[in-house]
């Protein structure tokens, strides 16, 4: 098994703040409309369906298929660079959004599509921007 | 008078530079524009609309390449969408001739990819502030890695095997070994392919198109004017942009920007997939001429693999795809669209010398900008003889 590696830090607005401060709690957010029952990803501050702005968040259950992926065996960028191969991959979630991620906790060979699998949270020090950092997390996945 | 068959490709210009160390983007468009210029015999004061992108112009890009001209154009268009840019900037140009704001347009683009050591499909991946970006940074997504997701579900779905990926690099090689200014010319094989080291699972080295530096310029005018100048004029009879996102959480890899671009352009054209004798389709990747060949109809979804293979795309097939060799052979600094504009020209006045497809009277260019497997664009051309 390759090894872990640190994500780098994701670039949270006050758009998506709701969505990285669940990770930091260890809970995958989503978003539904209030008015037209929609749910998406990525978070946003209105509805993509139909542009109300009563948009709520709630706790997904983690657990989802394989849609594709990719074992990435170049990539010169740290810290991916050290951690190759790694497997891109989007994931298909039980609430229904498909979502990009990482596959980790096992052989790359190992993953395939339609493969069950459940989120895995990264926590982020994000100590370094004061108490504005709040405590973050990155959700990646790995085989249930 | 409508759009359709109304507007011309006068002029064109592949700058023959792989290599550049010594020159500067700038310099490239303007060298490219003194080409294309001559090609139809115009100077730079019949220039009244400029067009262009680049891998670093940014805000007031245009108004600087004016600049670097010393051009007053009464038309700028700065739109860039990825490599497809250029082939939108003809369709754009074809609206502002249309619409009378311009007469003479220039669709310029230029890079040193290169000779800057540019790691355009492996160097990704790092956090970006961008609000989609932060979605994707934190995971490692290379430029081949988005593509290879895309290869990875079609083989699933449908069987797609590595073998008919890799007929398509050999077609591309065989095109540019007759193409005497292209950067890879020694013939290849499917087991060259296969055996080339997997950058991506699935996508082998050779899965990939190559990195070089170079530019070029097209000129747009109309058909009437066209007449009057150097060379036959290159019809533009239908047209089409698109856009392909993640749709909030719920993309389908396999559906391209190239569906609805290309909808648009035959729809516009009134010609069937039968009429069209070649194309010239943005060839990042081996998976992306696959899957834009199904997206633009030539073949239902699943059946692509069928469709490359036993040299079906290659000249002296069903439908010759990229004659000068494509991004995977020939030429791709960065940006490659604009280059699928001027082989598609060129192959229409019939000079291509040994890559001549013969007979060529209707073509068809389909540029694809930015990542298949996240976010993405597509412009569609269809081209003729007057
Ligand atoms: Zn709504």
């Amino acid at each position: 098994m390759p090894p872990d590696f640190e994500h780098p830090k994701p670039a949270a607005s006050w758009e998506t703040r709701a969505y990285w401060e669940g990770c930091g709690r260890h809970e995958l957010v989503l978003q539904r409309c209030d008015d037209c029952g929609s749910v998406q990803h990525r978070p946003r501050a209105i509805c993509a369906s139909c542009l109300s702005s009563a948009v709520s968040h709630f706790v997904a259950s983690g657990r989802g298929r394989v849609y594709t992926y990719t074992i990435t065996r170049q990539n010169g960028v740290p810290p991916f660079r050290d951690a190759l191969p790694y497997v891109l991959a989007y994931v298909d979630l039980e609430e229904g959004p498909r979502l990009m991620t990482n596959i980790v906790g096992c052989d790359p060979e190992e993953v395939s599509i339609g493969q069950e699998v459940v989120v895995d949270f990264q926590d982020v020090d994000a100590s370094d921007l004061g108490e504005a950092g709040g405590s973050f997390a990155v959700p990646r996945f790995r085989p249930a | 008078m409508s759009l359709a068959g109304s507007i011309a490709i006068a002029g064109v210009h592949e700058h023959e530079t792989r290599w550049a160390p010594d020159k500067t983007e700038l310099q490239i468009m303007a060298e490219s524009a003194r080409g294309a210029l001559a090609d139809c015999g115009l100077g730079l004061g019949d220039v009244d609309g400029l067009f262009a992108a680049s891998m670093s112009m940014g805000a007031m890009g245009t108004v600087s390449l004016s600049e670097y001209l010393n051009i007053k154009p009464r038309y700028l268009d700065g739109t860039n969408i990825g490599g497809s840019s250029f082939v939108a900037h003809v369709n754009h140009a074809a609206a502002a001739i249309h619409a009378g704001l311009c007469e003479v347009a220039l669709v310029l683009y230029g890079s040193t990819a290169a000779s800057n050591a540019l790691a355009i499909g492996t160097g990704m991946g790092g956090g970006g502030r961008d609000p989609n970006g932060a979605f994707i940074g934190p995971y490692g997504m290379t430029t081949v890695g988005s593509y290879a997701l895309v290869a990875q579900r079609h083989m699933h779905l449908y069987g797609t095997r590595s073998e008919q990926l890799a007929e398509i690099s050999v077609a591309m090689r065989k095109h540019a070994s007759l193409n005497p200014n292209a950067k890879m010319r020694k013939p290849i094989s499917v087991d060259d392919v296969l055996e080339s080291r997997m950058i991506s699972d699935p996508l082998h080295l050779l899965d990939c198109c190559i990195i070089s530096d170079g530019g070029g310029a097209v000129v747009v005018t109309s058909l009437e004017r066209a007449r009057d100048l150097a060379k036959a004029p290159v019809v533009l009879l239908g047209c089409g942009e698109a856009v392909a996102h993640q749709e909030i959480g719920s993309p389908d890899l396999l559906t391209l920007a190239a569906k609805q671009s290309g909808e648009h352009a035959f729809g516009m054209a009134g010609v069937s997939h039968d009429d069209v004798d070649f194309c010239t389709i943005y060839d990042s990747f081996t998976i992306t001429v696959l899957a834009t060949l199904e997206n633009l109809g030539f073949c239902k979804p699943g059946e692509g693999g069928d469709f490359v293979s036993g040299g079906r795309i290659a000249l002296g097939g069903a439908l010759p795809v990229n004659p000068d060799g494509g991004g995977l052979s020939n030429n791709h600094p960065g940006m490659r669209g604009i280059f699928l504009v001027i082989e598609a020209t060129r192959q229409l006045r019939g000079e291509c010398g040994e890559r001549q497809v013969q007979g060529a009277s209707l073509g068809l260019a389909h540029g694809t900008g930015g990542t298949i497997g996240a976010l993405h664009s597509g412009a569609t051309l269809i081209l003729g003889r007057d």
